[in-house]
């Protein structure tokens, strides 16, 4: 553990410390042009969010050189005590927290606001890449896999509690960094074949059907019917193609993907139908294209595809898009900043955000997997899946892929709590990694 | 276990999302065209500049139509806060009920764009709302551009400008709802003259749109053309004094210039003051002038359609003595037993025929026309007989518009074969069938434009301009078209007797028209008496004066006031002394006119 600051600055991926200036930069500027009012220029409006970034962005600089300075060593004690400090901020923001959007989110400080969230991620990173890496620790062992999963699970049950949809989604992206730990790649099958189940449903579920002696009832029982039919056809393939020793096996896989199916199928389309409000209802039936009754369900979306849209293959050029600066696209600095891009700059300067980001994740694997120590490891791809999650729900909803659910585009969204998390989630891995020939196997 | 090589399956993964993510912006940004309209739809606007629009004067240079401003009172639904609808029904004149049904119809339209709450308030009702508007947010008046009538008067020819129909919408893209559009007379036949055009600004608006900033820096913007004014050839002076000498009267009065065709005076009567149909009580208005069983809307002197009566014995002489039916010395006995007449005379050649109105003579020249002789067959003799002679009336313009300017002109009917075969089927009727047609009866159709231009072509000895109203455009002048001279087919020379025997109608003792005479001027003029049963008749009178070089050519029309000579000579003669003489010499006889009263008749 002998490092010394010559050799860390040498050894800092400045790789990544560049994609993390640019995104930053990239994303105050477009903060700066949503919010850009030709009478008011100062770039120094103190009222102006732009200029709340940027002492964001300055607090953040001092934030990442401090964490370069702190031996890795530090953040590994550390994981359990930030673990359990996110866990009780989580708590208390419940019953002190400040109501915004109809969640209980946020700490009031004063003129800013802080969201215990943003850092919940990093903690649980921190303390899952410590649990995984205990030694005695047997990752295919079942009660380490329940073990894993409570850590995830607690904080993100707190999180649900506020609610915030989105950011609990983001908890669901550690199973790839688990998964590169060892666990099975069924659970991503799983995942997808739960997604495509998910589709159906609601499908199916929103369309009615007029049955025998039924009457008109809900499409999602034609699907289980489907399903069970398949399912027994299964039973019969399995007795007649497949040897008898495996037959038991295959048995038990079969009957626990039928009702598991079957299970998640009900078990979507009641959620939907009955537990979600008819406004996120709508919201998700929008992104089906279905019809909606409320005409301005899709109104957000519906705003942030045109603006995206409009940008054409270069964009209308800087501080000249209409739809984005005044006020057409909702939330424009926050959650639907990646259309200020997409009007602005175009298809050409879309894709290069894309690109970065997507350049940035790979680059934290590429880390990550250079690594000696496993924390290291762990807690890289616990990063890049942070990091993977955000993209893939914000864009995907902006480009009208995913549904609307609230969430920071990393390093872009106007908010000092997000710049904070990301930077001190990102800085961390950046300095385990510049002292990755000082850890020992 | 080695689990590294995951590491590709993870890499792929993230690959995948990013590739459907270029996919996915490739298609609305590029393939796809309907974001980008539906972006300019939300943020761009058409701010429309209308121009002012051209003023009417009269041939002497005075202003006969200016603009002033009237307002519309609209609301932006969204920016409206609670108020006091009692209070705010009360400034503007509207019942809670109907405020509330408008605040509703424009929150139904759009919640961000203003709609109009209560069309065309006064400028002095404005100006008391305008003091205490400023308490109701959402509320604001948007001017208007509408019509002020100088005068009183001039309705049919002057027309109506009012809010563009949807007929007229759909038909010319020029127009939105809410703009204004020339409806009838020089309103509506130059329209595009006065209208000039609309300018265009191209802003950005922002979500609850508030204009933020101009398009392109206003690379699209145009700016508007103001309408052109129009000089009309109407005598503002003699058309108050013609609308005057009609009160209480029906019937019409054209009086055209000769020389040029340019229509000096247009009355059509009962008229109204066309200032009624501006502004806010127009529609109220409008209503009562429609349900008037006098019908003063409509323009009797371009629409009324009715027989002419004995001044179309002079179209008569005329093609009779270009087809050389007769020469002016052809005499024919006043043979009172087919057809009546009235007077002592019992052989007269045309000249007397024409003093004395000699019904028997018009009916023999209308038989020589109408049977030539081609054939020994009347009904077919018929046939060849009235194709000649329609294409010879219709050189005069009967049956025609004229090619006047005045819109909304009814062409009235000179028969011919067809017009006949479908009465009375082919070979169905001969020139005993038709020969009331001989004195202007019968089937014949005119009207009192036509009449006064018929003088017109008398006065100027066979030929006639399109009678027209504008005197210039701006200062282009008048189109191309009323320059031309249009022939009437008959030689000058056949006039002179026509032209004779109508001064002596006038100037002679015993002539019909002898209340038509005015000192030192030779009025040459023809009356007549429309049977109307069972009505009393109408009276009518055509007429130019001075009989050399004729300055004012003149029809009027009094219907169920009897003999021509007794009303309508002498109105015709009070207007060619006010034209020529600017004065009148004998007040009295204006007096008798003034006072007389003609209104619907019961039947004799």
């Amino acid at each position: 553990m002998n490092t010394n600051r010559g050799d860390i600055r040498r050894n800092l991926d400045w790789l990544t410390i560049f994609l993390y200036g640019f995104l930053v930069l990239l994303g105050w500027t477009a903060i700066y042009s949503a919010g850009y009012d030709a009478a008011h220029t100062g770039i120094f409006d103190m009222e102006a969010e732009h200029a709340k970034q940027l002492i964001w962005i300055g607090i953040c600089t001092l934030l990442a050189v401090v964490i370069l300075n702190i031996e890795g060593e530090f953040f590994i004690r550390f994981s359990p005590i930030s673990y359990l400090l996110s866990l009780l901020l989580l708590i208390a923001v419940l019953f002190i927290g400040k109501k915004i959007g109809g969640a209980r989110s946020w700490f009031g400080v004063g003129a800013f606001s802080i969201q215990p969230s943003e850092f919940a991620k990093t903690a649980t990173a921190l303390f899952l890449a410590w649990y995984v890496t205990r030694t005695g620790i047997k990752f295919n062992a079942l009660s380490t896999r329940l073990i894993a999963a409570t850590i995830l699970a607690i904080p993100a049950g707190l999180i649900l509690m506020q609610p915030d949809a989105g950011t609990v989604l983001v908890f669901s992206g550690f199973v790839l960094a688990m998964y590169r730990e060892g666990l099975s790649g069924n659970i991503l099958l799983a995942g997808f074949g739960a997604v495509v189940l998910a589709v159906v449903a609601i499908l199916s579920g929103a369309a009615t059907i007029d049955y025998p002696f039924y009457g008109e009832q809900s499409g999602i029982w034609t699907m289980m019917i489907v399903m069970l039919f398949f399912g027994i056809l299964g039973i019969f393939f399995v007795r007649s193609f497949v040897l008898p020793r495996k037959r038991k096996r295959v048995f038990r896989i079969l009957a626990f993907s039928l009702v598991g199916a079957l299970a998640f199928s009900y078990t979507t389309y009641v959620g939907i139908e009955q537990i979600l409000k008819p406004h996120q209802r709508e919201r998700i039936y929008v992104l089906f294209g279905m019809e909606v009754s409320n005409p301005d369900a899709d109104y957000n979306i519906r705003h942030a595809k045109a603006a995206i849209g409009s940008g054409g293959w270069f964009g209308k050029g800087y501080l000249n898009g209409p739809m984005t600066r005044y006020d057409f696209v909702p939330e424009q600095n926050t959650d639907f900043i990646f259309c200020t891009i997409g009007e602005e700059w175009g298809l050409f300067g879309s894709l290069i955000v894309v690109a970065m980001f997507v350049v940035l994740i790979l680059r934290m694997i590429h880390l990550a997997e250079r690594q000696r120590s496993q924390f290291s490891r762990v807690y890289g791809y616990s990063v890049a899946s942070i990091l993977f999650m955000h993209m893939l729900i914000n864009i995907g909803m902006v480009l009208g892929v995913a549904p609307v659910i609230g969430i920071p585009l990393p390093f872009f969204s106007y908010g000092g709590s997000s710049l904070m998390g990301f930077t001190i989630l990102l800085f961390i891995m950046v300095r385990l990694d510049a002292e990755r020939y000082s850890v020992f196997r | 276990m080695n689990f590294g090589n995951r590491r590709y399956i993870i890499t792929a993964i993230i690959l995948a999302f990013a590739f459907i993510f270029a996919i996915r912006l490739l298609t609305l940004q590029v393939v796809s065209d309907s974001y980008k309209a539906k972006a300019a739809e939300l943020t761009e606007e058409k701010i429309r500049i209308y121009p002012s629009r051209g003023l009417v004067y009269d041939r002497n240079g005075e202003l006969l139509v200016a603009n002033r401003a009237i307002y519309d009172l609209m609301v932006v639904p969204r920016k409206t806060k609670e108020f006091d609808t009692l209070a705010f029904g009360q400034l503007v004149n509207m019942s809670v009920e109907e405020l509330r049904v408008e605040l509703k119809k424009a929150r139904n339209y759009s919640r961000h764009k203003a709609s109009v709450i209560k069309k065309q308030i006064d400028p002095d009702i404005y100006a008391r709302i305008s003091e205490k508007l400023h308490r109701y947010p959402g509320f604001f008046a948007q001017a208007r551009t509408v019509r002020s009538y100088q005068k009183g008067f001039g309705a049919h020819v002057l027309g109506d400008y009012a809010e563009a129909g949807p007929s007229e919408i759909e038909n010319d893209h020029y127009y939105r709802s809410g703009d204004y559009i020339g409806k009838s007379g020089i309103e509506m036949t130059y329209e595009k003259e006065l209208r000039g055009k609309k300018g265009a600004k191209y802003v950005l608006v922002d979500v609850r749109n508030n204009v933020q900033e101009s398009l392109s820096e206003g690379k699209y913007d145009t700016s508007a053309v103001a309408g052109k004014d129009l000089y009309i050839t109407i005598d503002a002076e003699l058309q108050a004094y013609a609308e005057l000498l009609m009160s209480n009267k029906m019937g019409s009065i054209v009086a055209i210039e000769p020389a040029t065709g340019e229509i000096l005076t247009l009355v059509s009567a009962p008229s109204f003051d066309p200032n009624l149909l501006v502004g806010s009580n127009r529609g109220e208005n409008f209503r009562k002038l429609q349900v008037d069983s006098l019908k003063p809307l409509y323009n009797r002197a371009t629409q009324g359609l009715y027989r002419p009566g004995s001044i179309f014995k002079m179209v008569q002489s005329l093609v009779a003595l270009q087809r050389g039916s007769i020469t002016k010395d052809t005499r024919i006995a006043c043979n009172r037993g087919i057809i009546g007449c009235h007077g002592s005379h019992s052989y007269d050649d045309l000249e007397g025929a024409i003093i004395h109105s000699c019904n028997p003579y018009f009916h023999q020249v209308f038989k020589r026309m109408i049977e030539p002789g081609e054939t020994t067959n009347r009904f077919k003799d018929a046939q060849i007989g009235i194709g000649r002679w329609n294409s010879d009336i219709k050189k005069f313009g009967f049956g025609s518009n004229l090619g006047s300017d005045i819109p909304g002109i009814k062409e009235g009917n000179v028969p011919n074969q067809k017009y006949y075969d479908g009465i009375y089927g082919e070979l169905g009727w001969a020139f005993s069938t038709i020969y009331s047609m001989s004195i202007g009866e019968g089937e014949l159709l005119i009207n009192p434009l036509q009449m006064a231009n018929l003088a017109a072509i008398i006065a100027n000895r066979g030929w006639y301009h399109a009678p027209h109203v504008i005197k210039s455009i701006g200062d282009e002048g008048k189109p191309e078209r009323f320059l031309q001279k249009i022939n009437s087919g008959v030689n000058e020379e056949y006039f002179t007797t026509v032209v004779n025997a109508m001064e002596k109608v006038v100037g002679q003792d015993g002539g019909t028209a002898r209340r038509a005479r005015i000192e030192g001027v030779t009025v040459c003029g023809k009356t007549g008496t429309v049977q109307n049963e069972p009505y009393p008749d109408h009276s009518v009178f055509i007429a130019f004066a001075p009989k050399d070089n004729p300055k004012i050519a003149i029809s009027v029309y009094v219907e169920y006031s009897g003999f021509g000579g007794t009303w309508a000579a002498p109105i015709a003669s009070l207007l060619i002394e006010k034209y020529l003489n600017d004065s009148i010499s004998d007040p009295s006889k204006e007096e008798r006119i003034i006072e007389q009263s003609f209104g619907m008749p019961k039947k004799k």
